[in-house]
């Protein structure tokens, strides 16, 4: 079981110039973390402050009960044990091959015979699709093989925590849904405490379970991805709905001028789209830490926008008012800042709906069935009463549909400056 | 470009940590055999060739010089003193620096500042291998075998040319060439030679190691970091030649003084 991370006011800075400031948040153990900001706000740096290979000038990164800013170098190689990094670019040791990066922590930190490190690098290398490259230089392979034999090598010494720098940089979309459905399934395996650092939409919006933002030097909102989904705040808002309107310029950001000019030209923040379907493992296993979709939702009595999670049916509030939820967390019920235990992560729904959520993506493929009969993954948690009533009942979506479109008309637009005048 | 009056300071100092911190991890179980042998073998076959390609002229201009003069003053016997003298306690020790430094440093430097730039010394760090023990320790004690040998390279090889020169261009006598060897040399030049090529190496390869290891933005700070590296340690080398000949000077009693 994966390690909680807290990080408590952290700052850095290079110089007199602020990276960041204040940065507090938890990942919480086992879960998948996105971390999400604008190019050039530090996203990277941060990863890096987190395993401490730079020293923030304040603040504390609690791990396993240790401070990481204040220990000695010699615990912090030992806490560095925890973790397995994927870096921008694998960092693969250019002078060796891929069998022998993989199997050097092995080499380094255990005291395995060559035939065990042996069988540990081939099956990571089965795992992670390099089968038959065990002899190639870094030099001599793709840039997504690259980044998969990082991969194998942050995974040979089973870390509890992972994080990732920037996964989908350099890679095509389909190699890159590839190594998102491979950083879901491995989640749902290893169970470590995944962080991926990106400022890929789409995995944001589908890989995690949480997000965070940075964005002027600061962490504008982390939460549960439903929360910041649903969120009309205005810069979660357009970063994670990639929209031109909004806060965030060109350059970092933009000034009083631009967005008075913004307001008058009557040019409205689009609607909100809707919420996908969070990636599902590849076999419909459920990740022990996956909450159901829509539960954050419903208990917070938020609105999804229209054709959210399409393809499989959630209990989600439809009723009158707005979609979307502003500011501050509407209920007091909600995930703190540092609460990782919370009361939603108890709601687990049925086995059933948990596999309509499997399914989703692969709505109409007929072996989809056979999957909910041998796919009942262990369950930790008792099912609650508050989880999804209805697994699919075609009726039940439509009129959940219908109800999204008599509230989406509705919906008033956030803030004073997109109502504008139009 | 902000006039920062702390940074050369604080350059140095991190310098100096990162020399103590390779001191610390010298002692480190287990002992980089592979990759000390491996850079050893490197660092000598990009110096080795060079470094005797630069002695032979080396001391052929050292006999023309003193050769010439000797005739005139009618001192022809002491040309193998002077030859001996020049190469031994000075020309050969800042060959083997230069060679070092240029050569070996530079390629040292380039080496750890791309796997910096690669994120690879990260990455090795996060592994839980310190870069320092793993990659530094090595080279620093390769650099220093390699420059304790250079040195006895240079001088043998500046020595035999210089005898060519002197003897068989010169018209020199060999007897008078052999005989003065040691009119004005002594053991200790020799020591002490070798002294100061094993702490060149050292310095050479600490200030390549540090360039390296803080290389930054991209190839171009790979570039950068090499640059600087030559130039820093030949500026420290020439710097610590003088300390230590003057040094040298004081405690260890010249002949014919």
């Amino acid at each position: 079981m994966g390690v909680e991370i807290r990080v408590e006011n952290l700052t850095k800075r290079f110089g007199r110039q602020t990276i960041w400031e204040d940065v507090s948040l938890t990942l919480p153990a086992g879960e998948i973390s996105v971390l999400l900001g604008p190019s050039g706000t530090g996203k990277s740096v941060f990863l890096k402050t987190l395993i401490g290979l730079l020293k923030p000038e304040n603040g504390a990164i609690w791990i396993d009960g240790k401070d990481l800013t204040k220990v000695r170098e010699k615990e912090l190689y030992e806490i560095r044990k925890l973790f397995g990094v994927l870096f921008q670019d694998g960092a693969l040791f250019g002078s060796q091959n891929l069998f022998d990066n993989i199997a050097f922590p092995l080499r380094e930190h255990t005291k395995k015979t060559e035939r065990e490190i042996k069988d540990i690098v081939l099956e990571k290398m089965e795992l992670t699709g390099l089968t038959g490259a065990e002899r190639k230089l870094p030099g001599e392979i793709s840039g997504g093989m690259r980044k998969r034999a990082g991969l194998a090598r942050a995974l040979v010494l089973d870390p509890q925590i992972l994080l990732f720098d920037e996964p989908d940089s350099g890679l095509d979309p389909v190699r890159t849904s590839y190594l998102n459905q491979l950083i879901v399934d491995l989640n749902a395996q290893i169970e470590a405490t995944f962080l991926i650092v990106t400022h890929d939409i789409s995995t944001a919006r589908t890989v995690p379970d949480n997000i965070g933002l940075l964005y002027r030097r600061h962490l504008a909102m982390f939460g549960p991805r439903e929360m910041l989904l649903s969120s009309n705040e205005p810069v979660v808002r357009q970063f994670l709905n990639g929209q031109r309107q909004g806060p965030i310029g060109m350059a970092e950001e933009k000034d009083a001028g631009e967005l008075a000019a913004e307001a008058e030209s009557g040019e409205e923040q689009a609607k909100l789209p809707p919420i996908p379907v969070q990636l599902p493992t590849s076999d419909g296993r459920k990740r022990n830490t996956q909450r159901p979709p829509g539960s954050w939702l419903k208990e917070h009595g938020v609105v999804p926008p229209k054709g959210s999670f399409e393809g499989i049916d959630v209990d989600v509030p439809t009723g009158s008012g707005k979609t979307g939820w502003e500011g501050e967390i509407p209920s007091p019920r909600g995930r703190s800042r540092n609460g990782s235990g919370s009361s939603n992560v108890e709601v687990v729904a049925p086995a059933d709906v948990r596999q309509a959520d499997a399914d989703g993506s692969e709505a109409g493929s007929p072996d989809s069935e056979v999957h909910a009969s041998d796919s009942d993954a262990p369950r930790r948690r008792p099912p609650a009463k508050t989880a999804a009533k209805t697994a699919r009942k075609p009726a039940a979506k439509t009129a959940a549909k219908t109800a999204a479109t008599s509230t989406a008309k509705k919906a008033p637009l956030p803030s004073g400056r997109s109502r504008g005048n139009s | 470009m902000a006039f920062a009056p702390a940074a050369p300071v604080r350059a140095a100092g991190d310098f100096f940590a990162l020399s103590l911190d390779v001191l610390r991890s010298l002692f480190k179980r287990p002992f980089q055999g592979a990759e000390f042998v491996q850079q050893a073998w490197f660092i000598a076959s990009v110096t080795i060739l060079p470094t005797a390609l630069v002695s032979i002229p080396f001391g052929a201009v050292l006999a023309l010089q003193v050769g010439n003069l000797t005739k005139q003053i009618g001192a022809q016997s002491f040309t193998g003193a002077v030859a001996v003298l020049g190469i031994v306690r000075e020309a050969s020790p800042i060959v083997t620096a230069l060679l070092i430094a240029g050569a070996g440093g530079s390629a040292i430097c380039a080496d750890l500042g791309s796997r910096k730039i690669r994120d690879e010394i990260d990455a090795m760090e996060v592994l839980g291998v310190s870069p320092l023990q793993r990659l530094v320790v090595p080279r620093v004690l390769a650099t220093m075998l390699v420059a304790f040998f250079l040195n006895g390279l240079v001088s043998v090889v500046g020595v035999v040319g210089g005898y060519f020169f002197n003897v068989i261009l010169q018209g020199g006598t060999p007897g008078a060439y052999l005989s003065s060897f040691t009119a004005l040399a002594q053991l200790p030049d020799l020591y002490v030679g070798q002294l100061k090529a094993v702490i060149f190496g050292m310095i050479a390869a600490l200030v390549a190691s540090y360039k390296g290891l803080n290389a930054k933005g991209g190839p171009k700070g790979v570039g950068d970091a090499v640059n600087q590296s030559v130039v820093i340690s030949f500026m420290l080398l020439f710097l610590t030649n003088f300390i230590i000949t003057a040094v040298y000077f004081q405690i260890v009693p010249q002949k014919g003084g």
